[in-house]
């Protein structure tokens, strides 16, 4: 885990990010997707170097970074699992799957296995609907998760 | 006695000129095209209920409350951010709207806590108003769910409950009682143009954040309060709010800080002053506020404030207590004393540019009328003097020549040796918003200051001159305007003397003043100087603001002039937009200027040498009057080190610590026999005084500012004077006991004295002023409304006055013992010489001054961040903690003169503008070296003070 690098160390790898994609237009959200990249998670560092950069308030970038979920402030776990948490999901006996997810991983929403192996996040809505309930693992999308799927998708995401 | 009504709009007003006409409710209403349905629906008297939206910000459309239904058109839309249309049917109240009104109030009343009764905000709630208003009686949703209102009753932690930010020492930040209007966040980007607030996370999570999740003090909050009065609800309440509670009447009065002049609602409880709050209809402000005016009235009522006259025979002996008869008495038998034994020129008086007119033209009467001479000077001197002499000889008039509103339509700006944004804030708010709309900024400073770069406003160019070359700098930008023909011919014959800007332009093209010829002394490179010339020539609208950083050098006057030249030959004067407009420092700067307070001048720059003039006020005060000018504050220290002056009457001005070369203006005072000071602090100059009146602040007494626009406000008592009287009584009983027969009952009696004498005040009064809230000067017969722009059709002086500008460098070089270039500035948070500001909360943010260096200048001094330092020029030494910063320049050394002890002027010399005398205090050479603590001086001084500021209980005097 990346939690303890080196400040300037953060300040040149942000500014080369920022620096690359600056000309762009509406470049912020561009630029913490790279962020992200480059780090696994948006460092609270890299926010005043972005603002400076780009002349924003140091607010404004932290206000961008808060609002979407996707933007981590802390590392992920290796893996991230992400329960679809919606109201189709939920119909199909996505509260009960999320239950035995919760289980079987032994964290809540929002926590990273011991192990540093899985992160567990809600998402709302995989656009799925119509092979709920349905989940994602590190980008890939799983759908009509049933117990025995669900089982085979956390201990894949365990190892 | 009541508030003083304000009626918010909803939404700002449209500048249209098109007129819709539609129906609401009913009612036919016609406003401008781009109107909000809401605004107009006001307009109609007709109030929809609303919680997002307020007028001092574009509306944002979120909370839903201000639904209305227009026949023909589908849906419920918002009536903030619905435009009028022609013909259009509005219905406000039907009762689709009431069940989705009252639904919405029902949602955020159940996030919502129900303290009300003891809420800071009761009484002036906007949130219980619309819950009143649309009728909520009941919520059904209960506390149990997730809310963040309280830390939970069962022990449990509530994440999303904050505790109350408090850091900020005016105002506090209760996370728990937000509704998410924005309204803050939103104030704080449009109208202070900060950027400061956010509002973090989304849905239930989402929390105004200053800065990134800190409290407000460390953030980049400026404390201008702009988000407290959008608040809606007690969420960003002033702490005095919540220590008194409501006010019961407020009246309006003017900021007695810095140049811009805001008005202020003082809102009062009996005589307790509860909060001061920016009013919408000041046209200086527009509503707006910086932290100084808005929050630091604290001095006013700071223990360290002397209530009572006290006298004392030698400056080393303690003060003594006395009655106002005995003080009287005193001052009026030792000046003539001191007239009779040395002279009549022997004594003068220092009138203050924080007094009101009226207090200024009595002290400047009681020196021309009472001591019989023309020794009456102002602390203008020490700042814009230049302004007065090179605008009244270019263009006829010692004035800026705009009014602040003027910025609102200027398309490429210039600021020269000015810092709006810490010394003129609201100005500085007012001018990041035109620039955030697309005007183009040129920027003309030693250092990088924030108006420079800050969020989203960057300055096209920044001309990091070395101080001191203001004048080779402005000619070559006239070089390149001339030689590249991109002046306005049309507008300089009509206007100006052709044949003089023929002369000025030969000299202008010369080579020497190229932009490539000037690189060596000035430092600016040629191609930015070049590209900001053709901006400002041919960019449109193009308006010149300077400060004391063009003025307070031996070439101020000349600069000024080099100003006036360049909107003169781009034809940038007489519309709204343009113009040459000086910031003034203080509150009153421009007004006791305007009030004769200059040695050679009557009240409307009229010269003393002039025999009408003299007749009319000899006429009216029934005396003969000196036609020689008298001395200027610098003379008359000389005079007094010299033997001839012994007497000085200094009002509200402390030339101690504001004059340059400390030291002679303490041998200057320490030689005079009778020092008579009025202030409201034994401030540093009352150690060297024999009398001390105690003065009275702004609210307390009737008079009039007249700030950096020309614009006379009125400044109305709001309490009793602490200390018994009002400065212009003060005056008015030592003019009696002076054998002078005054009685003025009001000071609107002197007002009107000053407008059957002075042209420019003609139509002013008491009454008129009330009537029109606020004129700008000349307002006479010719322009009964005042005037906002100046020489419209023409020059005041008839045709405008081109005149040469030559660069003639400083005789304060730098050389191998003084190798740096120190000016000096100031901060936000702190005004002049922090005798107000100091005694006010506002020291958290500047509790000392430190001296900004460059890191290649500090690394070669082995000086680190912090540090204390040795500052050394040819007139003294002091210490001073480092702060090091690429802001300056290498080779250039900054700090501010707000605090006492740093005593950055006995650093200053003495060299000063060759026309005015204004003191160079811009440009010293300097050396810096580490160093463990107070020099020589400092330690000397402190104990001096020390020792001159003991006060003898009044018995043991009697005894």
């Amino acid at each position: 885990m990346n939690l303890h690098m080196p400040v300037p160390d953060i300040e040149e790898r942000t500014l080369a990010i920022v620096n690359a994609l600056k000309g762009l237009e509406g470049p912020l959200l561009p630029i913490l997707h790279e962020i992200q990249a480059e780090f696994d998670f948006v460092p609270e560092d890299c926010l005043p170097v972005i603002a400076r950069e780009l002349n924003l308030s140091r607010a404004e970038v932290h206000g961008v970074v808060t609002f979407y979920h996707d933007y981590r402030r802390h590392p992920a776990g290796r893996h991230v699992l992400k329960l679809c948490r919606a109201e189709a999901c939920q119909s199909m006996g996505g509260d009960a799957l999320a239950e035995k997810v919760k289980a079987l991983l032994g964290i809540d929403f929002h926590e990273t296995t011991g192990d540093g192996a899985v992160t567990l996040e809600p998402v709302y809505c995989l656009g799925l609907c119509s092979t709920a309930p349905s989940a994602m693992l590190d980008g890939e999308v799983h759908g009509r998760l049933d117990d025995d799927a669900i089982a085979e998708l956390v201990s894949e995401a365990r190892r | 006695m009541s508030l003083v009504p304000e009626i918010d709009y909803g939404t700002p007003a449209s500048l249209s000129e098109k007129m819709v006409t539609l129906t609401i409710d009913g009612r036919e209403i016609t406003v401008p095209e781009g109107t909000s349905i809401m605004r107009a629906s006001m307009e109609a008297g007709i109030q929809v209920p609303k919680l997002c939206a307020t007028d001092m910000v574009d509306a944002f459309g979120s909370c839903r409350l201000c639904l209305v239904e227009i026949e023909g058109r589908n849906g419920t839309p918002a009536s903030c951010t619905t435009p009028v249309a022609a013909g259009l049917k509005v219905h406000t109240q039907t009762s689709r709207l009431k069940d989705i009104r009252k639904g919405v109030m029902e949602l955020y009343i159940s996030d919502h806590p129900l303290d009300c009764l003891t809420c800071a905000a009761n009484g002036d709630c906007e949130l219980q108003d619309m819950a009143g208003a649309v009728g909520l009686r009941d919520v059904r949703y209960g506390y149990e769910g997730d809310n963040h209102v309280k830390a939970r009753d069962n022990g449990e932690t509530n994440t999303r409950w904050m505790p109350k930010d408090e850091s900020n020492p005016y105002f506090t930040y209760d996370p728990s009682k937000c509704i998410v209007c924005s309204r803050c966040v939103r104030a704080c980007e449009e109208v202070q143009g900060t950027f400061a607030l956010t509002i973090e996370g989304r849905g239930f999570d989402s929390r105004v954040s200053p800065g990134m999740h800190e409290n407000f003090l460390s953030s980049e909050c400026v404390s201008c309060g702009a988000c407290v009065q959008a608040c809606p609800t007690a969420t960003l309440t002033e702490k005095s709010v919540i220590e008194i509670g409501q006010p019961e009447h407020s009246v309006v009065t003017t900021c007695a800080y810095c140049g811009v002049g805001c008005s202020f609602k003082a809102e009062m409880r009996g005589e307790e002053l509860v909060r001061m709050v920016p009013w919408k209809d000041g046209k200086a402000n527009r509503g707006h506020s910086c932290v100084k005016g808005r929050f630091a009235y604290g001095y006013s009522t700071h223990r360290q404030r002397i209530l009572n006259p006290m006298i004392r025979e030698k400056v080393s002996d303690p003060w003594r207590e006395v009655t106002w008869e005995e003080a009287y008495a005193h001052v009026a038998s030792e000046f003539r004393r001191i007239q009779y034994q040395y002279g009549r020129d022997a004594v003068g008086g220092i009138t203050s540019s924080r007094c009101t007119n009226e207090e200024t033209y009595l002290v400047q009467k009681l020196v021309r009328a009472g001591f019989g001479n023309n020794n009456v000077d102002t602390c203008a001197r020490v700042c814009h003097s230049p302004t007065g002499y090179g605008l009244g000889q270019t263009f006829g008039t010692s004035a800026g020549t705009q009014d602040f509103d003027s910025v609102e339509h200027s398309d490429v700006v210039v600021i020269i040796g000015a810092n709006p944004t810490d010394g003129h804030p609201v100005f500085g708010s007012r001018l990041k918003k035109r620039l955030r709309q697309g005007a183009k900024l040129i920027v003309i400073d030693p250092r990088r200051t924030d108006i420079v770069r800050s969020p989203h406003i960057e300055a096209a160019y920044h001309l990091p001159l070395k101080p001191g070359t203001n004048v080779a700098v402005m000619t070559a930008l006239a070089h390149v305007i001339v030689t590249e023909g991109l002046f306005d011919e049309a507008f300089i014959r009509e206007r100006c003397d052709w044949s003089e800007f023929e002369d000025w332009a030969a000299f202008v093209a010369d080579e020497n003043h190229s932009p490539e010829a000037v690189e060596k002394y000035t430092g600016v490179k040629p191609e930015d100087l070049r590209s900001a010339a053709r901006l400002f020539a041919a960019g449109g609208n193009g308006a010149i603001y300077y400060g004391l950083g063009v003025t307070e050098h031996s070439q101020g006057s000349t600069t000024v002039i080099a100003i006036a030249n360049l909107a003169m030959a781009t034809g940038n004067i007489g519309r709204p937009g343009v113009g040459v407009n000086p910031l003034r420092g203080q509150n009153n700067v421009q007004g006791s200027c305007d009030m004769g307070s200059f040695p050679h001048e009557l009240p409307g720059y009229r010269h003393v040498s002039d025999d009408a003039t003299r007749d009319t006020f000899e006429k009216m005060w029934g005396v003969k009057l000196s036609d020689e000018p008298g001395l200027r504050i610098p003379n008359m220290l000389d005079a007094a080190v010299d033997g001839t002056f012994k007497g000085l009457y200094v009002q509200g001005e402390d030339i101690l610590q504001s004059d340059p070369d400390t030291k002679h203006v303490a041998a200057g005072l320490a030689a005079m026999e009778c020092v008579v000071v009025q202030d409201l602090f034994l401030n540093e100059t009352a150690n060297y005084a024999h009398v001390f009146l105690p003065g009275s602040t702004f609210l307390e007494k009737d008079g009039t500012f007249t700030n950096a626009e020309r614009r006379i406000n009125r400044v109305r008592k709001v309490m009793t004077p602490r200390n018994g009287y009002g400065d212009w009584e003060v005056t008015q009983k030592l003019a009696q006991a002076m054998g002078l027969d005054w009685n003025y009952s009001h000071p609107s009696e002197i007002m009107d004295e000053i407008a059957a004498t002075t042209p420019s005040f003609a139509l002013v009064s008491y009454d008129y002023l009330d009537k029109m809230g606020s004129v700008q000067w000349p307002c006479n017969e010719k322009t009964p409304l005042g005037s906002p722009i100046m020489h419209i059709d023409g020059f005041v002086r008839g045709k405008g006055k081109f005149i040469r500008t030559e660069y003639v460098a400083t005789d304060e070089k730098t050389g191998p013992r003084f190798p740096l270039l120190l000016t000096t500035g100031r901060i936000l948070s702190q005004y002049n010489v922090g005798a107000q500001t100091r005694r006010t909360e506002n020291v958290v943010w500047h509790e000392e001054d430190r001296l900004e260096i460059h890191p290649h200048d500090a690394e070669n001094r082995g000086i680190h961040d912090g540090d204390w330092i040795r500052l050394a020029s040819r007139s003294g030494d002091t210490t001073l903690r480092a702060l090091i910063t690429d802001r300056v320049a290498p080779g250039v050394v900054y700090t501010t003169f707000h605090h006492p002890t740093t005593q950055a002027n006995v650093i200053t010399t003495d060299f000063s503008d060759w026309a005015t005398n204004c003191p160079e205090y811009k440009v010293t050479a300097v050396q810096v070296s580490p160093s463990n603590g107070p020099s020589e001086w400092q330690m000397e001084y402190d104990e001096q003070a020390r020792q001159s500021r003991r006060i003898t209980a009044k018995l043991e005097a009697a005894e």
